[in-house]
């Protein structure tokens, strides 16, 4: 698992590895409205993936499938080696414990507490681990999101960089092995959002995680990615590094970069 | 033509409506048994359900008795029955009345609250949020809330019922000079198990159905922040309207037990 950060040559170098996520021929239709139509994807140990599309071409939609809140139409997905249409919902619990998934609003719950929110699924866990090193657990993560004060607030005295590290730290808390972060900066300025990608990057040195991140914030897919893929019309378009992306001719994927 | 379409879809969605909520009460009763059990939440529920409506229903239940009996007793004044008033009044208030509009006004007040609470839950992703986390959200927030309301909603019946006859015998002691003493024993002296077990049992139901209701409409509300106040009114209104069905079938099987 210790693995360190590998940039794209060094993998390709390593030869074949089994990808903690992978998606195969995804298809996800709203009625009539196909979104995702054919998406591929794999995400493997110590990589940082950032996924860029205009706003409403399902980004949300494909990091929903992969943790099953979506159910695909068609295709295969993986995750931490399950093929999750078979599974059953006790393992899906499970694996979702593995799998960190930060939501584009925060989504923290308001009418609780901030260590409460914290506290939330680690008290409904099958193996409990007790109140004291739940309480140590809870201190931990919000201290790496350098808001240990704010244990005892309501969610509504938050701003929303805060409520973003707090929905941070409580994904934090379960210990995932990836994470899932659905537009960490949006609504964010710039100087906040700066913040949150160094906070991002730091705990996947700490806690060594993979992550697939879907922005739009050019910067910050510079910044953070080890490879980029490019959502187009629902499927995965283009993928590199970001230096790669930016010099493309390509004119669709060009645009993502002006 | 045109209109022809219009109804048959619209009978086709209140079946598809009955249908869903019927899995929905299925999936309560499927994870109601199964451990890990929220009591604390269970108890935080019966407390917002059960403390926080004791005033509205105490007003209601008040003034229901009040009212009830300043228009009954001049008929039966005329017909010369005056002392049948407490036995009339406090088997109407306890056997129907009381049940029905203690319950009308928790649905517009419980109800509608779930419906809000849960939808906005919904639609803020906070429901999701506790999916992906590998808990259960229908366990903490829907199998707690429809539990706390079966079982303070006969407990709410009760207190309106008991403050209703208070109101009723105010009335008689002021108009007909009956004595608080006299009213009471005239009332429990007339109310037999009969009277009080069906009503009772219905209370149950009236809970489950509001219960249900505003945690479905919560749950499954659509996005937006109009989505939720179409969720909370719907709960209202699906709620009422059940409510009634329910006190029909109610009154119906009463009957039979009655007549065996
Ligand atoms: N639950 C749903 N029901 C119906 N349509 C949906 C649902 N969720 C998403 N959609 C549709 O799927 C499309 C993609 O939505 P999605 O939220 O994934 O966009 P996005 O790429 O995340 O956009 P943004 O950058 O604005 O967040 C949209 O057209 C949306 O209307
Ligand atoms: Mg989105």
């Amino acid at each position: 698992m210790n693995a360190p950060m590998q940039t794209v040559e060094e993998r390709r170098k390593r030869g074949p590895q089994t990808p903690l996520i992978r998606l195969r021929d995804i298809h996800k239709a709203f009625g009539d409205h196909q979104v995702i139509r054919g998406f591929d994807l794999e995400l493997y140990e110590g990589e940082n993936v950032v996924i860029i599309g205009k706003s409403g071409s399902g980004k949300s939609v494909l990091l929903k499938c992969i943790v099953r809140l979506l159910q695909a139409d068609k295709g295969q997905i993986e995750v931490l080696g399950h093929n999750l249409e078979a599974i059953d919902q006790y393992s899906l619990d499970q694996l979702r414990v593995d799998v960190g998934f930060l939501f584009q609003g925060s989504a923290l719950y308001d009418s609780m507490t901030v260590r409460e929110n914290l506290e939330f699924p680690l008290r409904r866990h099958p193996e409990r681990m007790g109140e004291e090193a739940e309480e140590k657990l809870i201190r931990e993560a919000l201290d790496s999101v350098g808001l240990g004060s704010a244990i005892d607030l309501m969610p509504e005295e938050l701003s929303g960089g805060m409520k973003r590290r707090i929905a941070l730290a409580r994904t934090l808390i379960l210990k995932p092995k990836v994470i899932l972060y659905d537009e960490p900066t949006s609504g964010l300025d710039p100087i906040t959002s700066k913040e949150i990608i160094q906070l991002i990057m730091d705990i996947q040195e700490k806690y060594n995680t993979a992550a697939l991140i879907i922005t739009h914030d050019m910067d910050c897919a510079r910044v953070i990615s080890n490879r980029v893929v490019i959502l187009v019309e629902g499927t995965n378009y283009a993928e590199g590094t970001y230096e790669e992306l930016y010099r493309s001719e390509d004119p669709k994927v060009q645009a993502f970069f002006k | 033509m045109k209109q022809e379409v219009a109804y048959w879809r619209s009978t086709r969605n209140v079946f598809r409506e009955i249908g869903e909520v019927s899995l929905f009460a299925g999936r309560f009763f499927r994870e109601v048994w199964r451990p890990p059990y929220e009591f604390r939440e269970f108890v935080r529920q019966s407390y917002l359900i059960g403390y926080q409506s004791l005033p509205l229903v105490g007003v209601t239940g008040f003034i229901m008795g009040l009212v009830l009996t300043l228009q009954t007793r001049p008929t039966m004044v005329n017909f010369g029955a005056e002392g049948l008033m407490p036995s009339m009044v406090g088997i109407a208030i306890i056997r129907e009345i009381g049940p029905v509009i203690t319950a009308l006004i928790c649905a517009g007040k419980i109800g509608s609250g779930m419906g809000a609470e849960l939808g906005s839950m919904k639609v803020t992703e906070q429901i999701a949020a506790m999916e992906v986390s590998g808990t259960n959200p229908f366990k903490y927030l829907v199998v707690t809330r429809i539990l706390a309301s079966v079982v303070m909603l006969p407990l709410l019946v009760i207190i309106a019922d008991s403050i209703g006859l208070v109101g009723s015998s105010l009335v008689e002691y002021v108009k007909g000079d009956v004595s608080f003493r006299l009213y009471f024993t005239k009332v429990f002296d007339s109310l037999q198990f009969g009277d009080l077990l069906p009503a009772t049992i219905k209370s149950f139901f009236f809970g489950f159905a509001i219960g249900l209701v505003g945690c479905y409409k919560g749950y499954h509300s659509r996005k937006g922040t109009a989505g939720v106040g179409r969720a909370a009114n719907a709960a209202v209104v699906v709620t009422s309207m059940l409510l009634f069905i329910i006190d029909f079938i109610a009154v119906l099987v009463a009957d039979i037990f009655y007549k065996l």
